[in-house]
């Protein structure tokens, strides 16, 4: 038989490495919350990354802070976001007060313009309704029907 | 203001903002997998040692068939679903690694005591997942936009239905009292573990269209919102129905587990609590009834209540179950070093005790956890992904994971009277593990839409009716 001590071994062995696996679950479910930059094990960054400037302090998502989506998330990349009713929308809205294509925010040398695209019931940036291009500051509200947007650092 | 739409999204000299593309971590995925395999094959080995003294020549086949099985779905999620969560494939590949060596384990206790009379469980376990590993492909190739099902929801909740009425009608379809099996070719199929799949579609897509309704349209009756009928019509149709066929065919288990997940995606649909109520209300008579007029519900109920006054008889299962998760005490018997074959059916229904028997308390902890892990990162899905059917049904998926493990580990441990259901993905039995897969492939689906950055709109999808007309030849 296999002598005592390395069943013991085996036995403790195992389960200690059974929890390690956990905890490696574990840093990779705090480095998705808190942006990727705490473990060793989640900052594999991708290889092929497009020349990126630490310094600019722009946003980098857009939070829904109000409304039946509220906790969605998504990162601001070069691209125009466009919210509305549409399928083929960045934020799809299911809300009766909002327009199919209802506003659009834009990037322009990295800071964000919020624009209303012709909308039935409006968007509003602070409670102030969107006629043309407003420039759109971190934490200010937006307001599309009952949804609440908000850029965040 | 022309020359600011114009220039948005299509000018590359403009300042890059943000942190760039959102990581993959598909090589944090590959990792955890290794990791997991390691794990595994370390488990094995220290079962053939401790038991035979040697190690099997057929320890390295399984191996390498392991380690290909995870390697394959890696590189069909890097290439189909690149944005995909990392957690979702390592976490099952843990929790199927720990259950073939469970199976693996308990087939050896099987030929040691001449009790020998189903053969080795483990490979047919190991083959069982390869074609769960065939349909996770299929399922992530077919599926390329999770919105696509939403379309086929009432096609799905019929396929669902049949699938559940199937073994009901089939003769030769009991096993252990419950009549929900097909058998072909010394094959037996559970087409029950597939139903739930299509409903729970077919539930996310029905609620996303009518929620409005469904959480506005209500009248107050007693401090609680009532829907209108007519609103509720086709769920409650298709509930009453699968839960008919389910009391026909004795099946207490998934009775059960259809029932919550309808309830937790009303809930979660309509944000109301009063169908929390509704459902509990409605629970309790359905409990109280079944008590009264089904003798095997009763038998459960009362070994579950007191399983040592029938120790001899109905209680035998949940006595064993007790002792082997006493012996294991906090740290376990260590692996191979215990009894758990002295449980019946230790293999499907008792896998979580004779993993507490070995592995002790923190092995069985280390398991709950590791489906809480699958659980939330299901969960989290559904809060990030932007589209109402995708919050739902990965919300319901997660659920229906959850739910299933809590009443299982709830039977095994004594907290609730015993069903039928299986631990998923660890528990011997391959409809279970296939129709899992399944499941996994979807939320693979919908976690790949949620982290994709704000991409370019895809292309959208032709319309029938805008769709050229096409001559078919004779």
């Amino acid at each position: 038989m296999t002598s005592e001590i390395v069943l013991q071994a085996f036995r403790f062995g195992f389960l200690l490495l059974l929890w390690l696996f956990v905890f490696a679950a574990f840093r990779v479910v705090r480095a998705d919350l808190f942006g990727g930059r705490t473990g060793r094990v989640a900052s594999v960054p991708p290889r092929a990354a497009p020349a990126r400037k630490r310094g600019s302090r722009g946003p980098r998502h857009l939070v829904v802070t109000a409304g039946p989506l509220t906790g969605t998330r998504i990162t601001l990349g070069e691209q125009a976001i466009l919210i509305g009713r549409a399928d083929d929308s960045t934020l799809v809205l299911t809300d009766d007060f909002a327009s199919s294509r209802h506003a659009r925010l834009t990037n322009r040398g990295g800071q964000w313009y919020v624009e209303d695209l012709g909308s039935t019931n409006g968007t509003y940036l602070d409670q102030q309704r969107v006629q043309g291009p407003l420039l759109v500051g971190s934490g200010q509200p937006i307001k599309i029907g009952q949804t609440v947007l908000e850029l965040r650092t | 203001m022309a020359g600011l739409t114009s220039a948005a999204g299509t000018d590359p000299n403009a300042a890059p903002v943000g942190t760039g593309p959102t990581p993959k971590r598909r090589n944090t995925e590959l990792l955890l997998l290794g990791f997991a395999v390691l794990l595994t094959m370390a488990a094995q080995c220290i079962v053939d040692l401790t038991l035979t003294d040697a190690l099997r020549p057929e320890l390295a086949t399984f191996g390498i068939w392991f380690s290909a099985l995870w390697l394959v779905a890696h590189l069909v999620v890097r290439r189909f679903a690149p944005y995909a969560d990392p957690l979702l494939l390592p976490c099952i590949a843990m929790l199927s690694g720990l259950g073939l060596v469970m199976i693996h384990r308990l087939d050896i206790a099987g030929n040691t005591l001449g009790r020998n009379n189903s053969g080795e469980d483990a490979p047919v376990q190991l083959l069982w997942a390869t074609v769960g590993l065939a349909l996770f492909i299929a399922v992530l190739v077919v599926v390329r936009d999770h919105r696509v099902l939403a379309r086929f929801a009432y096609t799905l909740a019929l396929v669902g239905l049949v699938l559940l009425a199937i073994p009901a009608v089939l003769p030769n379809s009991e096993i252990n009292g419950a009549k929900l099996w097909i058998r072909v070719a010394g094959f037996s199929i559970q087409p029950g573990e597939f139903a739930k799949i299509c409903l729970i579609v077919f539930f996310a897509a029905y609620l996303v269209d009518k929620r409005d309704v469904l959480a506005l349209a209500s009248r107050r009756v007693a401090g609680l919102e009532l829907p209108r009928g007519r609103d509720l019509g086709p769920v409650l149709l298709a509930w009453v129905a699968s839960i008919l066929v389910l009391v026909f065919e004795r099946d207490l288990g998934s009775s059960l587990l259809l029932f919550g997940i309808f309830v937790v995606m009303l809930y979660v649909a309509t944000e109301r609590a009063s169908w929390l109520v509704i459902g509990l209300l409605l629970f309790s008579g359905g409990a109280y009834v079944a008590y009264q007029a089904f003798s095997h519900v009763r038998v459960r109920v009362d070994t579950w209540l007191d399983p040592f006054a029938y120790a001899d008889t109905g209680g035998y299962q949940m006595v064993q179950s007790l002792f082997s998760l006493g012996t294991g005490g906090l740290f376990g018997a260590g692996l191979g070093g215990g009894r758990p074959d002295q449980v019946p059916v230790a293999k499907s229904d008792f896998i979580a005790a004779a993993i507490g028997e070995e592995l002790g308390l923190f092995g069985l902890v280390a398991l709950i956890v590791l489906y809480l892990v699958l659980v939330e990162r299901g969960l989290r899905t559904s809060l990030v992904v932007r589209d109402g059917f995708g919050k739902l049904l990965a919300a319901g998926l997660a659920f229906a994971l959850a739910w299933q493990v809590f009443v299982v580990l709830g039977g095994v441990t004594g907290l609730l009277p015993l069903t039928g259901l299986t631990t998923p993905f660890v528990a011997y039995g391959g409809s279970s593990l296939v129709a899992n897969f399944g499941l996994i492939a979807l939320l693979v689906r919908i976690s790949d839409a949620a982290r994709r950055p704000s991409a370019p709109p895809a292309a959208p999808v032709a319309k029938l009716t805008e769709a050229p007309t096409e001559v078919v030849g004779p």
